[in-house]
């Protein structure tokens, strides 16, 4: 089976963020009820023509532009046609042999590079909603179409076969993700179908040039499916290669369920989706003009950043990953440090506390009560030794709940560290007398027994005792002993 | 007096602004000639009286008040049906989209209505504007008022017969091959198809959508003039519309045409002209030299490939614009046991024989394998055939040539034959794939006493042009002053 290689390519298609629609005014909020966000353009009524929305072809040159791609001078849209009712027009305004960009690269987190082949510009479908077809969409009564989606610009974004395992196929649709996040285009929620993903997949013997049979998986909805999909393609390929069978050209299906996919169609069942030029559109060209402009709004991307934040801010490559995986963790690190927080300690906080409170809270960054202001604050209490990093957790975990500063925590519930030597010495003495076995321990050179002892100090003060100056005192005392 | 029901835009306008009539009167009178003729031409297939009664009334209030909107307001016009009316049915013709109600107007009907224009109604067409006779139209033919056994040309033959029988003031039409300057021939009416892009198609139900545009069809130049610059400009929803300058419609009609050279083209006069109409297309000539043109041979080498490149591009583009009408969203849906079932049972009952040899023949020419070879290979003749169009304008004003190969044929002549029928195109299709402006105006009578036509075309945008030498042709004869014997009562 080490003699195979799998090879994958990847469409990943982005919905973009535009306040309105690609061709119509129609706004393009998520969750309104259906087919409340539509008007006879977007619906296809008889007679009504396509109007590109000039900030759908911003962002998706922004994207191309990120991407390293060849921005077209000139490019067209084309006409895709296919027959389905969440179609309103049964043809997809789509771009097909002149897309905006061509020929990018992409380099993942891990450093490997994936060549990118095109991205082009369409328009999102509608969608289908099966009653009561609860187990299966066979045992449906009717097939209701909310047109809502129907027209939000789309950008499909197609990937060279430069992958060659599931996990870089998800790290390369991370990658993407992160970037239009950073260019402000798109949401990309998965979730919410904003970000989605085809895969082309097949097998090869090792070391072989040509590409074995190209099987297209559908139907996989969030990262974990796609990681999944592939990685029981890959090995239903290989067992059916090693068995000696001839693969097949084909599209198949991912069941969530089974976590296996299934044949959906076969290469002689393939679309003619009988391209044309779409006639209501002109071709549309590119000045320079407009080019830098773009080019002067694209911000640092995930990779500059970091860099940055490994070289410039002595962060470890990990930190930096996890920091640069989102824009808006990236955002909320370079806020805080902006408010004066040290830069190590903040991304300590970051990556443990903050992104751990909000994962067990299942919440969102945005939706987070503490600000970067507020626990640079908190940071900034640690460092002039108002209170210790043990209670800086508690205060945390408050300020995470309720919203409120640090400062006024530590003075409700009286938190401040106690760094007077004089009556910590008189606990330490008090905490000796009181465990004279702990105390031999550490005499017959069992050092760890000092644990205890720190402990000890520590419960008797409430947390608030300096851990430094306990430390101090209990090997002084202890060595005059 | 005068008819006022015969009236022209101009002559009407000049006696509502006198107060010799009211727009009431004149819409009344129309009114009651449709109702009198409909029976026998059927040039309607949705009449709106009574919000027309409402319109002439609220224009004569704005009359008196002294807010009138122009040379349109309280002139009572019809709209061919495949122009969407807000709120009114439109159908195309088409079982398909029977009661189907547009939620907007189109452009075009949104700048009459601001004008003031009293909307009589909308007339008969051959489904989606597919032909020449007005016969596939799937609610019954409209009949030729010259000879109601003849067909009036379509597809905007409702609106063409509508204009000559005085069954409205002056109509809008649209053409995707001739479907306005044929029946315009045909009927004996002056008919123009804009430069594309001049017109905006918002609200058009798109036929072959690089080749469409709305024009008017009207009793004489000046008239199509007046509608043109009402309908005319720059529209945001529709990108193919041209947002420019050009030189005015009206303006320069009576200026004089010493020394205006006008291009003809052997290819026009070739084999299948019918004689009659070689005759007196060519008896144009004589008065035009008269009025001070010269006259210069030109080519279009390309003309013959015109008609096939038409029956290529056009029908791909349908195929395509007609995708939609599917049972799922409005119009006719048939149910099946699945959803391709229901599709394949809407369509197959809500399109006529026409529209369907046309879908399938797009459909083959855009197929996977077929593409370079016909769609693609019209498109770079299309390319040559309007460089033989730029080549021969270089040097003329404007060219002259036959508007159809015969006057207007029996019904029922050509509807088993379509190569016939769409030969009735040969002279037209060209100006809708160079994209040039084109003015069909009555010259003569055939020996059978029907209307011929002549076609001018001009430069791109310079519609000026023809229309000048159009209206100079009218001030110079009355051809364009006969109509059919109505039973007026």
């Amino acid at each position: 089976m080490s003699d195979f290689e799998t090879v994958i390519g990847l469409e990943v298609h982005v919905e973009l963020s535009t306040a309105t629609k690609a061709f119509c005014g129609c706004p393009t909020k998520f969750g309104s009820a259906p087919n409340t966000q539509v008007c006879p353009v977007c619906l296809g009524h008889p007679g009504v023509l396509p109007v590109l929305n000039r900030t759908a072809l911003d962002y998706s040159i922004k994207l191309g532009l990120a991407l390293g791609c060849q921005i077209a001078r000139r490019f067209k849209f084309d006409r895709k046609h296919y027959y389905y009712p969440d179609l309103p027009k049964n043809y997809q305004i789509s771009q097909y042999d002149m897309p905006f960009a061509t020929g990018g690269l992409l380099t993942l987190p891990n450093g490997k590079t994936i060549r990118v082949h095109r991205a082009h510009l369409e328009e999102d479908a509608g969608k289908l909603i099966h009653e009561g077809a609860d187990e299966k969409i066979g045992a449906g009564t009717a097939a209701l179409v909310d047109y809502n989606r129907a027209g939000i610009p789309l950008l499909e974004i197609v990937s060279e076969p430069d992958l060659r395992d599931p996990a870089d196929a998800v790290l390369y649709i991370r990658s993407i993700q992160s970037i239009v996040r950073y260019l402000g285009i798109s949401d990309a929620n998965m979730d919410e179908g904003r970000l989605r993903c085809d895969a082309n997949i097949s097998v090869r013997g090792k070391g072989e040039e040509k590409l074995g049979a190209k099987v297209e998986i559908k139907n996989m909805n969030s990262f974990r499916s796609i990681e999944k999909a592939l990685e029981f393609e890959s090995r239903r390929q290989r067992e059916s290669l090693a068995r000696g069978d001839k693969p097949v050209q084909e599209t198949r299906l991912f069941d969530e369920e089974t976590g296996e996919t299934r044949p959906m169609r076969g290469k002689e069942e393939a679309h003619d989706y009988r391209y044309f030029p779409e006639p209501d559109l002109l071709p549309f060209t590119v000045s320079d003009e407009m080019l830098s402009r773009l080019r002067r709004e694209i911000p640092e991307l995930p990779a500059a950043r970091l860099a940055r934040y490994i070289s410039g801010h002595g962060l470890s490559p990990y930190d930096a990953q996890v920091l640069t995986g989102g824009k808006e963790i990236a955002d909320f690190f370079e806020a805080a440090i902006g408010a004066g927080a040290p830069a190590k300690l903040s991304a300590n906080w970051i990556t443990t506390e903050l992104l751990g409170a909000l994962n067990a809270a299942g919440k969102e960054l945005r939706d987070s009560a503490v600000t970067p202001a507020a626990l640079a604050e908190l940071i900034g209490l640690i460092e002039n030794g108002t209170i210790s990093g043990k209670i800086a957790k508690t205060v945390f975990t408050e300020m995470f709940e309720t919203g409120r500063n640090a400062a006024g925590i530590v003075k409700e519930k009286g938190l401040v560290q106690i760094s007077d030597t004089e009556s910590i010495r008189k606990t330490v003495e008090q905490v000796v007398a009181q465990n004279p076995a702990s105390v031999a321990d550490f005499k017959s050179g069992k050092k760890q027994a000092i644990g205890h002892l720190v402990g000890g100090v520590m419960k008797a003060t409430g947390g608030k005792a300096n851990p430094g100056i306990v430390n101090r005192l209990l090997k002084e005392i202890l060595e005059k002993q | 007096m005068t008819d006022p029901a015969a009236l022209t835009i101009h002559d009407a306008g000049r006696r509502l602004s006198e107060g010799k009539i009211s727009s009431e009167e004149l819409t009344r009178e129309i009114i009651g000639r449709i109702e009198k003729n409909e029976d026998r031409i059927h040039a309607y297939l949705n009449k709106t009286f009574e919000d027309a009664k409402r319109q002439a009334k609220e224009s004569d209030e704005r009359r008196k008040s002294g807010s009138t909107r122009g040379p349109l307001d309280g002139i009572p016009l019809a709209l061919k049906d495949n122009l969407c009316t807000s709120g009114i049915e439109t159908t195309c013709g088409s079982r398909i989209l029977k009661g189907w109600i547009p939620a907007y107007d189109a452009t075009v009907v949104a700048r009459l209505r601001a004008a003031g224009a009293v909307i009589l109604g909308k007339t008969n067409l051959d489904e989606f504007a597919m032909g020449s006779s007005t016969e596939n139209s799937a609610f019954g033919p409209t009949r030729n008022p010259w000879d109601t056994d003849r067909v009036p040309g379509g597809s905007s033959g409702g609106s063409a017969a509508a204009v000559a029988a005085s069954m409205a003031m002056g109509a809008l039409g649209s053409d995707t091959g001739g479907s306005i300057r044929q029946p315009a021939a045909l009927c004996g009416v002056t008919g123009l198809k804009p430069t594309y892009g001049r017109v905006s198609r918002y609200g058009l139900v798109a036929f072959g959508s690089s080749l469409d545009q709305i024009g008017p069809l009207a009793k004489d130049v000046r008239d199509a003039a007046v509608l043109l610059e009402a309908i005319e400009g720059y529209d945001e929803r529709d990108s193919t519309s041209v947002d420019r300058e050009w030189p005015r419609a009206t303006v320069d009609l009576g200026a004089a045409l010493t020394g205006k050279k006008i291009g003809i083209a052997k290819e026009w006069f070739a084999e299948g002209l019918d004689p009659d109409v070689r005759a007196k297309v060519n008896d144009t000539r004589a008065v035009l030299e008269k009025l001070g043109c010269t006259f210069a041979d030109v080519s279009i080498p390309h003309q013959d490939y015109g008609l096939p490149i038409y029956y290529l591009i056009a029908p791909a583009e349908a195929s395509s614009n007609l995708a939609r009408y599917d049972g799922v969203k409005y119009g006719l849906r048939v149910s099946g046991a699945n959803i391709v079932e229901m599709y394949k049972a809407t369509r197959n009952l809500g399109f006529g024989p026409e529209v369907k040899r046309r879908i399938i023949l797009g459909t083959y020419v855009l197929s996977a394998g077929y593409y370079e070879a016909y769609y693609l290979k019209a498109l770079k003749a299309r390319t040559r055939l309007r460089q033989d169009f730029e080549s021969a304008l270089s040097g003329c004003a404007a060219l002259l040539s036959p508007a159809t190969p015969t006057p207007a044929f029996k019904i029922g002549e050509k509807s088993d034959d379509p190569l016939q029928m769409y030969l009735s195109d040969i002279y037209t299709v060209s100006a809708n794939l160079a994209g040039l402006p084109a003015l069909v105006l009555p010259c003569e009578s055939s020996k059978g006493g029907l209307p011929i036509g002549f076609q001018l075309i001009g430069k791109a945008f310079d519609e000026a042009t023809i229309l000048n030498i159009g209206y100079q042709y009218q001030q110079a004869t009355d051809w364009h002053k006969r109509r059919p014997q109505m039973d007026k009562a």
